[in-house]
């Protein structure tokens, strides 16, 4: 019985010394910086900044210095400022954005060609005949976005997907896995919004939705800015040159999209988008750098 | 002849995981993607084939002098407690790529029963040194089969409704007994 212990206890001495030992021998030398970095980011490895998780965006952010600090998109402008502090590079403006649906299926009456009862998610429902939607470039509803969220931030209401902004992020996690491309990220300030994602040809969008963009380059011609312009057969508009231009223009492509597609800020996302301040961080050779 | 029926005998027959049901933990836990579990897996071959050869040694030339055999369960947890730590250590230290991709690993299976299972089978067994190393590579790559082919039939249950209340865990159970039970089928092989 004393032997048992007495081993058993002399055992674990030897391999705590030599645990303890080898700790210090072996003993890696972590940039110290790695863990205030890490915890600075949200954590929630959405992958939105482009690198496999917060800790890879940590080292590249401190260890590479062509790595902006402000490519994290959930933590926006408050974690660009920390991780400028911290790395000792200019923030630049994060202009904060948010996902954006591309689809009014439900007010445009796009009918069913199908019933889908296979494999609950969008991108089976698209393997099957293109989706059962009439419209090949809708909402589906069955919420692959919803469940890539990593913020929590969408639901499925009456088929479509709706974004809740106080909660998106602008990871864009949901514009990856979607299916359809309907879904984008916008600038949270944005004055306009194109609300159909077809690349369908007039007739064909006029014959399954009736709110469906049909290419008629009305607002292309129309917008003093220049800013609107047809990206893969779809209307895109170049939020940026739009919001140099100003209101001075009074939304005249809003006014003469004869399918009404083309609409203001939603007022909830007005509501929700935090007031956009322009960069205020000092400039780049005033901030003393960590590594010297 | 030997070696081979030993590695059939402990990749498919007596497999370690679905035949002896040891080492159910990682088994469950890590089998949800096929990349997790390969790495997973891999972990575990390192780890037992370490294990078994100290522990083998250890028991040789301490604990047979000194007629400790019976104590043979603890002081072995404890030996391999602190080789995992030494090795992950070790290879922080000396081989960064591989402590990136095993390295999250290794503490999961410091003190696993699978490791715990091989090192203490090969005394039941009464192998010699060379066949516990053999053993140990064997047993453990039927671990690496087993929790590749789990992650593999989990991935594509990702995509199935499922009830709520069977969702992940309780699915996985399932799943496992059923493997366990077709697995049996090799049981008339030798």
């Amino acid at each position: 019985m004393i032997f048992a212990v007495v081993s058993l206890f002399a055992l674990g001495v030897v391999m705590a010394s030599v645990l303890a030992v080898a700790s210090r021998l072996l003993a890696v030398e972590e940039d110290p910086r790695l863990e205030v970095v890490v915890d600075a980011l949200p954590g929630a490895n959405c992958g939105g900044c482009g690198f496999a998780g917060c800790e890879a965006y940590a080292s590249a952010v401190l260890n590479d210095p062509a790595i902006e600090p402000n490519k994290c998109c959930a933590g926006g402008p408050d974690v660009a400022k920390v991780l400028a502090e911290l790395t000792g590079k200019a923030a630049g403006s994060a202009d904060p954005q948010v996902a954006f649906r591309r689809c009014l299926k439900t007010e445009g009456n796009v009918a069913k060609n199908f019933d889908y009862f296979g494999i609950m998610s969008c991108a089976g429902a698209k393997l099957v005949l293109g989706g059962p939607d009439a419209c090949k470039y809708s909402c589906f509803g069955l919420g692959d976005c919803v469940r890539a969220c990593p913020f929590d931030a969408m639901w499925i209401e009456d088929d479509l997907v709706h974004i809740a902004p106080d909660k998106c992020t602008s990871c864009g996690t949901c514009v990856r896995v979607c299916p359809n491309s309907i879904l984008e990220l916008i600038p949270r300030r944005s004055r306009v919004m194109v609300f159909c994602s077809s690349q369908d040809k007039g007739k064909a969008v006029r014959d399954v939705c009736e709110v469906g963009c049909i290419s008629c380059g009305m607002c292309i011609k129309q917008c003093p800015a220049k800013a609107i312009t047809l990206v893969d057969e779809r209307i895109h508009i170049d939020h940026k040159i739009c919001l140099a231009y100003g209101p001075s223009c009074n939304e005249v492509c809003v006014e003469k999209c004869p399918r009404k597609i083309l609409r203001c800020l939603h007022p909830d996302m007005i509501a929700a988008a935090p007031d956009f301040q322009p960069a205020t961080f000092p400039e780049e050779s005033h901030v003393p750098n960590l590594q010297d | 002849m030997e070696i081979f029926l030993l590695f059939i005998s402990a990749i498919f027959v007596n497999n370690i995981l679905l035949a002896q049901y040891l080492g159910n933990c990682p088994y469950l836990g890590c089998s949800k993607e096929k990349g997790v579990a390969i790495g997973m897996g891999a972990a575990v071959i390192f780890v037992t084939v370490l294990a078994t050869v100290f522990t083998y040694l250890f028991q040789q030339y301490v604990m047979v002098p000194f007629q400790l055999e019976y104590l043979q369960t603890i002081f072995f947890i404890l030996i391999i407690a602190a080789l995992v730590q030494f090795v992950e250590m070790f290879l922080k230290k000396m081989v960064p790529p591989l402590y990136k991709s095993l390295g999250i690993f290794l503490p999961l299976i410091t003190t696993n029963c699978a490791v715990l299972g091989v090192a203490i089978l090969v005394h039941r067994l009464e192998f010699d040194l060379w066949t516990s190393f053999l053993y140990s590579i064997a047993a453990s790559a039927g671990f690496l089969l087993a929790i590749v082919l789990m992650a593999g039939i989990r991935e594509r249950l990702a995509l199935c409704r499922i009830p709520r209340s069977m969702q992940g865990i309780p699915n996985g159970l399932i799943m496992a007994g059923i493997m366990s039970l077709s697995f049996l089928a090799f049981k008339g092989m030798i």
